[in-house]
């Protein structure tokens, strides 16, 4: 039944986008899907803002989901092993950081963001269209890199709680695991602090 | 995707099972009480064991038959407690586990009526995860279809039911048909159930599921060689969701002897082995501790996944095991008859 519904789902909205693809195309409007007029239209306050809320959001995301599958292995597995509460705790700690990467994120693009003359140089408003592209794409790579980060730290997390449940020398092996999904966040904020390193907007954007 | 999905209804009460197993007696404990000389010392062993102080309040002497009522006890309460616990779909699954112990409620009841036994003494005998509402209510029926009437349509068990509502009258080898029956239907549905679910539930399941049908058809071809039972009917008994299906089944229907039988069991690698190692010989494994040892070593292998319902059957069966290995050890100690002592089944 699911694979029913996707299906059909998918080439309905397919031939849609075929059907009016082609009608443009061939009533000789093509010109008139403009991708140009598209990014010239919009404003980069836009990219910016949905940027800066991909990056917290995502992260939360990630973190929130991470710390539910953990914390509720913590919370079984430590009714018949109550030493494992305060050890597994590291793994809530590292789902944490992941939302904490986020919100640094987030308040560093958010700083950025400034107001521009409309009537402005043409090299001032080119800088702060970059600027609002460098922040979407910013705010991109550091909201899914922290989403998938937490999830897989949750994950094993879960798994770290219930070994050491059973054998307490499991625990210090299976943090390394953890340790090296918490790395992948970080990738993604370092990456994600130098796209936004040079991106500056307002009225001394084009100087710079 | 289950691994991420999993623990919103489930972590909790997987943390819990898992610990319950943890506290499964080892081999150590089991050494421990092999080398006891009388009850009393087997209650002190335990003491040091996850079943800590079960045997408290019971008065001395001890009697094996308390003992296996406590270990009953233990596994029923933390069993129930998860139940209570339990949401959709776990609940389902936690209720398939309780129908196999209400047919053999069910059978024990009938059994007793017609054996013109109290209902409050049958009730007693009855294993406490296969209660139902309707136990009280069975009484003398003549037919099947009487009972079903009375008492069974209310009961999670009738839909398993309807291959078995004969006119014939309830008498010792019906009732032991009606139980196959019963059982055949049960796990087929279970089965189903547990492929529907899908992913580790249906890996972990769907073997455990199917040595259990293959078991039983292998026990019920065994058991009826010498008996009235017709090899027509003993076709209908076998169920269907096993290996054997379809030409190991017909194989067995087939089959007038023993050696027949393990001629079938040759062409089915695991069960080969089974076979092959047992016997009845001093000093071999009887045909059924080759089984209970396969199966110890199927729901061992079901707790090395995570984020399935495996690990609550596996739970539920390894503790059924301790409860034979440490009652068997008891029999051993309180009739100081120590030859067989270690024929137990080590869990871990």
């Amino acid at each position: 039944m699911g694979y029913l519904a996707y299906y059909s789902g998918t080439s309905v909205v397919l031939s849609v986008l075929t059907l009016v693809g082609l009608y443009y195309l061939l009533t000789d409007q093509g010109y008139r899907v403009d991708f140009g007029w598209f990014l010239e239209e919009t404003s980069p306050y836009m990219w910016a803002y949905i940027g800066c809320s991909m990056a917290i959001a995502l992260s939360v995301i990630g973190a929130a989901w991470g710390i539910l599958v953990t914390g509720t292995s913590i919370l079984g597995g430590g009714v018949q092993a109550p030493r494992i509460k305060t050890k597994n705790l590291v793994s809530i700690i590292f789902c944490e950081a992941v939302a904490i990467y986020g919100i640094i994120l987030a308040i560093v693009m958010s700083n950025i963001v400034a107001k521009y003359p409309s009537d402005a140089d043409d090299k001032v408003i080119a800088a702060n269209y970059a600027s609002g592209y460098k922040l979407f794409g910013a705010g991109l790579t550091v909201g899914f890199s922290n989403l998938f980060s937490g999830l897989a730290v949750g994950v094993v997390g879960s798994g770290a709680a219930l070994a050491d449940a059973a054998n307490p020398r499991l625990f210090v092996k299976i943090l390394i695991v953890e340790i090296f999904a918490s790395a992948i966040g970080l990738f993604g904020v370092i990456v994600g602090i130098l796209q936004v390193s040079n991106a500056k907007m307002g009225e001394a954007a084009g100087s710079g | 995707m289950e691994s991420l999905t999993f623990n919103i209804d489930n972590g909790y009460l997987e943390g819990l099972v898992r610990g319950f197993k943890c506290g499964i007696l080892k081999r150590d404990d089991y050494t421990n009480l092999v080398q006891c000389e009388t009850l009393e010392d087997l209650k002190l062993h335990l003491q040091s064991t996850d079943y800590s102080n079960f045997l408290a309040n019971e008065p001395s002497p001890l009697q094996v038959s308390t003992i296996d009522d406590k270990l009953k006890e233990k596994m029923v309460i933390e069993f129930q407690h998860m139940r209570n616990h339990a949401v959709e779909p776990l609940s389902t699954f936690l209720d398939y586990i309780t129908y196999s112990y209400m047919i053999d409620n069910i059978i024990l009841l009938i059994t007793g009526t017609l054996h013109q036994r109290s209902i409050s003494e049958l009730i007693t005998k009855c294993h406490p995860l296969g209660s139902f509402e309707q136990m009280e209510a069975i009484h003398v029926a003549s037919t099947p279809a009487e009972l079903y009437n009375a008492v069974l349509v209310d009961t999670p068990l009738a839909p398993y039911f309807i291959d078995c509502i004969s006119e014939q009258d309830l008498d010792e080898m019906n009732i032991e048909i009606i139980r196959n029956t019963l059982y055949k239907a049960y796990i087929e549905d279970f089965y189903k159930f547990c492929e529907e679910t899908g992913g580790a539930t249906a890996d972990v399941m769907c073997e455990a599921l199917s040595f259990e049908a293959d078991r039983r058809a292998f026990i019920i071809t065994i058991n009826s060689f010498g008996t009235e039972l017709t090899k027509d009917d003993r076709a209908k008994l076998y169920p269907r969701c096993g290996r054997l299906h379809p030409d190991g089944l017909a194989a067995l229907a087939r089959a007038d002897d023993y050696e027949q039988v393990r001629a079938v069991s040759e062409y089915y690698a695991e069960y080969k082995l089974l076979f092959e190692g047992s016997g009845t010989n001093p000093g071999e494994k009887t045909l059924e501790d080759k089984f209970f040892e396969y199966e110890v070593k199927l729901m061992v292998n079901g707790f090395m996944q995570q984020f399935h319902y495996g690990v609550f059957y596996a739970y539920v069966k390894l503790k059924e095991q301790e409860c034979r290995n440490i009652i068997w050890i008891a029999e051993c100690v309180a009739q100081q008859h120590r030859t067989k002592i270690d024929s137990y089944i080590p869990i871990f």
